[in-house]
């Protein structure tokens, strides 16, 4: 069974090491070409102007706050099922860039939301829901960091983790009828009529990126998590021994 | 895809960003500071992990050396 | 069976014992749907308009009040531990805990939103709209607050970690609730949200006793 191999934290503390650099190497070159297909080559948009330009992060992050959440909710069922340690560390490694992520989806959408519909915030139902997602990250965070017990810590979030990706669609659903009902703000964020192909190619890249920056970030905060879980463990004291005070990589 | 055809006529125009400066690189920079901030803590987490460990584990090592001086000396 | 009505009829005894509990619930209750009055000020117009809205909220948030009583004072005491442990099915024996809660918490409020209702001109098709939403609504409150009260047994900042896990869950429920009655205020009917409020109750009945009964393990290991 390969898979139960790959969870042993020792065995993953080693693959999640080799992958780091190459998938960062990857996720800049992607970053730089999207940049430049949205930022030097795209033209403008009929009706935003340049203002429209704020999708080629708006659109990634808020992809990645839902991707995150949906991975937090994976890894606690895996690890509810197979009772296996790295699954809860996952989890927590996911949690923060979740949370940076949902955050930077409202930022974002504020600062699009203001030049083209003249408010800082509107109550529709796509940014009302990403709201309420940024408070589950903040939820998990505080239940996990609260729980002194790891294990226990582990298990509560898992549990959190589940319930809340079970709300997640009901919670959309509720606020989309909110808003339909109240009349409220009809603008659609993420429907940009027909997008030019390369807007939409750009979008595509950039999403690639911040995918891709994710993995690489959450595969390098989870191998500090398992040093801080498996510290008691021989292979944990041997590598520490290698890697000098003063901090290497 | 002409990936060597700019659309600015010059760079006052890429920062004016036809008015929207503002909302646009508000949005940017924010985006990727946070970004590097995380990425900055992520590793100042892994350095102190690392370092606190090694401190544990030099404490061990004293308290290893010091133990048989001290059940010679309690018979 | 057994199990769900002997744990149901202590905590119902219990709390009857300790009557000051539920009226400070109640109590918020009130309070709260005075200071918004207070806060926005008189007319009329505003406060039909809001009334729904804030007694939902008001509701809601008095319910999470009381949910730090429903695990902490059998965890004190071992009987939690026993409830745990004895071979009755503990979602069933959860249930119980949580039914118990509903009745001594969520009902008054249930019975006290008419009165309150009529603070902010409500109608009497208004008033028996918010009284069937607070009824089919309180319910899945409790359940939902009982899943964040297991988890969050004996852990530092309690009550608010609590708010903060189970408010956002609660989302759908007030929508739909608080939305009933403003349907009806619009001349439309209220049959669609008090049915997605039933479907909502019989969601987190089929799945929260065991969501529940995990966590409650989870936080006695």
């Amino acid at each position: 069974m390969r898979w139960f191999h790959y969870a042993a934290p020792q065995t993953f503390y080693g693959l999640a090491g080799a992958w780091i650099k190459p998938l960062a190497v990857l996720a800049t070159a992607f970053l730089v070409v999207g940049l430049w297909m949205g930022f030097a080559m795209a033209p403008s948009d009929f009706q935003q102007g340049e203002g429209y330009r704020i999708i080629f992060v708006h659109v990634p992050v808020s992809w990645m706050s839902m991707v995150i959440y949906l991975a937090m909710a994976f890894w606690s069922i895996l690890g509810v099922v197979f009772n296996t340690r790295l699954s809860g560390m996952m989890t927590r490694a996911l949690a923060p860039t979740g949370a940076v992520f949902a955050f930077l989806s409202l930022w974002t959408g504020a600062l699009w939301g203001k030049p083209m519909w003249g408010a800082w915030w509107v109550w529709d139902a796509r940014l009302t829901s990403e709201l309420i997602l940024f408070f589950l990250y903040l939820g998990y965070i505080a239940l996990t960091s609260a729980i002194d017990d790891p294990r226990r810590g582990d298990r509560a979030g898992a549990v959190i983790a589940i319930v809340g990706a079970i709300n997640v669609p009901i919670i959309y659903f509720s606020v989309k009828w909110w808003n339909t009902l109240h009349q409220g703000a009809s603008v659609s964020l993420t429907k940009a009529p027909s997008m030019a192909t390369l807007m939409l190619s750009a979008m595509l890249v950039m999403a690639i990126a911040f995918w891709l920056y994710t993995i690489a970030l959450v595969l390098y905060r989870v191998r500090t998590i398992i040093l801080q879980r498996e510290a008691h463990t021989d292979w944990v004291r041997e590598h520490v021994r290698a890697h000098a005070p003063g901090g290497l990589a | 895809m002409n990936w060597t055809h700019i659309h600015w006529a010059s760079w006052s125009d890429f920062w004016a960003m036809g008015g929207y400066g503002f909302y646009v690189w508000g949005s940017m920079a924010v985006t990727f500071l946070l970004m590097a901030l995380e990425m900055w803590q992520a590793r100042q987490a892994r350095l102190h992990t690392l370092n606190q460990l090694q401190h544990l584990m030099e404490l061990d090592a004293q308290d290893a050396a010091a133990a048989p001086a001290h059940t010679g000396s309690a018979s | 069976m057994m199990g769900f009505w002997h744990v149901f009829t202590r905590d119902v005894r219990l709390a009857l014992r300790r009557r000051m509990e539920w009226f400070t619930g109640m109590f918020f209750f009130s309070v709260v749907a005075t200071l918004f009055p207070l806060a926005i000020g008189p007319e009329p117009k505003t406060l039909h308009l809001m009334g729904p809205g804030i007694l939902w909220v008001g509701a809601l948030l008095s319910s999470l009040l009381s949910l730090n009583r429903l695990f902490e004072a059998d965890a004190a005491d071992g009987s939690l531990e026993q409830l745990v442990l004895s071979p009755h099915p503990l979602p069933l024996l959860v249930m119980g805990k949580i039914t118990a809660h509903w009745l001594i918490a969520g009902v008054p409020l249930v019975t006290l939103a008419p009165v309150l209702g009529l603070q902010f001109g409500l109608t009497h098709e208004e008033l028996f709209t918010l009284v069937l939403t607070l009824l089919v609504g309180t319910p899945v409150l409790s359940m939902l607050g009982a899943i964040g009260a297991a988890l969050t047994l004996g852990v530092r900042g309690g009550g608010l970690l609590v708010a903060l896990l189970v408010l956002p869950l609660c989302v759908p429920v007030l929508v739909f609730g608080a939305g009933a009655v403003e349907a009806v205020s619009a001349g439309l009917g209220a049959q669609a949200h008090v049915s997605l409020l039933m479907a909502l109750l019989l969601l987190a009945l089929l799945f929260s006793p065991w969501a529940c009964a995990a966590a409650l393990r989870i936080a006695l290991e």
